[in-house]
């Protein structure tokens, strides 16, 4: 494996954090609006955001990136295959961000509310300089695992037909004929760009799980 | 654009659809009792006095958290006949989700026996129970009734990962759907239905945990 190859994978590898970071920046832009209409108390909008989540959740990320790759093309709207599963990358980190924070928002105190509202903040100033800031820091550990699965569910791009770092892999160990050599290269590449974040997360979990004051 | 949604493809192949359920089914079942396997030794081992041991697990959970599931299954696709284990795919796919799975629930069971209070621990030994009772009794049941919920969803998870076997043409209901696909060019009809499968899968798998946790672990705390 020589000199080119590595750098037609790192080549793939730009593509793998272009694609985590519009799908974790496009999700997160997403999943705030679902997390706020999940927890904004009115029955039509929580039952619709549950019904999102709870079909995201429910199946594989392989078939939403499918179905979001061949559904746009049939009502006419014509992507590039980049920007088709980026679309479908964003919609699904929209839906698992959308339940972490969540879940984040309801661990809130309800005195944090309560003392906002006796305080007459509105909806907006409620959530912005109380809620949301609190929750923002429960949710960190869980936001940056996601983060991490996003990173490695960019690797399904490549089944639907995009060259990024595991499509660069596979087309790298079909040239040279050293598939072992090939894939432990590509995990190594994967596992250098998580494992930090990781270490990172569970740091955070440790700190925030140490009391406040 | 005068697309029409054509499922006829998809009526006709409803029974291998169906079948192809049954693959994913059986493949999530043996990759759940493996991973679980994989999580309760290597808790143990994780929890004893040998340090490499110690560290191997550390690196194992490590190594497979921080890196896709697709690399994994490719990698255990061509590692395995290099060490002289020639297996066809769905067997091989059992193994690389039971290896992803495991380190999983490693992490899991082991927050569940971390939530051991030593005094248990201390009381069996006060009551003269042989160290292998009170792993069994004493630490492991309580820690996998503690957890149960996360591994209930991990193993959800796992469900949904098989689908990524079909890489390797393992047999369950995305390889059978890239069947269909390839005979028809009707991806969507094809895709949109296998989803709506998937989903009831996961939805029934949930259910059935529900039941089962609700059986094995429904004895009083106190």
């Amino acid at each position: 494996m020589g000199l080119p190859e590595y750098l037609f994978l790192l080549q793939g590898l730009k593509w793998t954090v272009l694609l985590s970071c519009i799908g974790f920046v496009g999700g997160g832009i997403a999943g705030l609006m679902v997390a706020l209409a999940r927890t904004s108390g009115l029955p039509v909008l929580e039952r619709a955001t549950s019904g999102y989540i709870g079909l995201f959740q429910g199946t594989p990320l392989l078939m939403q990136l499918f179905v979001v790759y061949y559904g746009l093309s049939l009502v006419g709207l014509q992507f590039e295959a980049w920007q088709a599963v980026a679309i479908g990358f964003t919609l699904n980190a929209s839906a698992f961000l959308g339940d972490i924070w969540r879940g984040s928002i309801e661990a809130v105190p309800r005195g944090q509310t309560e003392a906002a509202r006796a305080l007459s903040l509105g909806y907006v100033s409620r959530m912005r300089d109380v809620v949301l800031p609190q929750a923002l820091r429960i949710s960190l550990p869980a936001t940056i695992g996601f983060l991490v699965q996003l990173i490695k569910g960019t690797s399904l791009a490549s089944i639907v037909g995009f060259t990024e770092l595991a499509r660069a892999d596979n087309i790298v160990s079909n040239q040279i004929f050293k598939p072992l050599l090939v894939f432990g290269v590509v995990g190594a590449m994967y596992f250098a760009l998580c494992w930090p974040l990781s270490l990172f997360g569970s740091w955070l979990e440790r700190r925030l799980a140490a009391p406040t004051r | 654009m005068g697309y029409t949604l054509d499922f006829q493809p998809v009526i006709a192949g409803l029974p291998d659809l169906l079948k192809g359920c049954a693959g994913t089914l059986l493949l999530a079942f043996s990759g759940m009792i493996l991973s679980l396997a994989i999580g309760i030794g290597g808790v143990a081992v994780r929890g004893s006095s040998v340090r490499t041991a110690r560290w191997a697990v550390i690196a194992f959970v490590e190594l497979i958290r921080n890196t896709p599931f697709l690399v994994q299954i490719y990698f255990v696709f061509f590692a395995l006949p290099l060490v002289g284990i020639r297996l066809p795919p769905t067997p091989t796919a059992i193994i690389a989700l039971g290896l992803n799975g495991g380190a999983y629930a490693i992490e899991i069971i082991r927050g569940g026996v971390q939530s051991i209070h030593r005094g248990q621990i201390e009381a069996g030994l006060a009551l003269g129970l042989p160290r292998r009772d009170i792993f069994r009794f004493v630490v492991l049941r309580p820690a996998l009734r503690a957890v149960y919920p996360s591994l209930t969803g991990q193993f959800i998870m796992l469900t949904l990962t098989t689908s990524i076997a079909s890489a390797i043409a393992a047999y369950e209901l995305t390889s059978v759907a890239k069947l269909i696909e390839n005979e028809s060019f009707r991806s969507f009809e094809v895709y949109g239905t296998i989803t709506l499968l998937y989903l009831l899968m996961s939805w029934g798998i949930m259910q059935a945990f529900g039941l089962v946790g609700r059986r094995y672990f429904d004895y009083p705390v106190k």
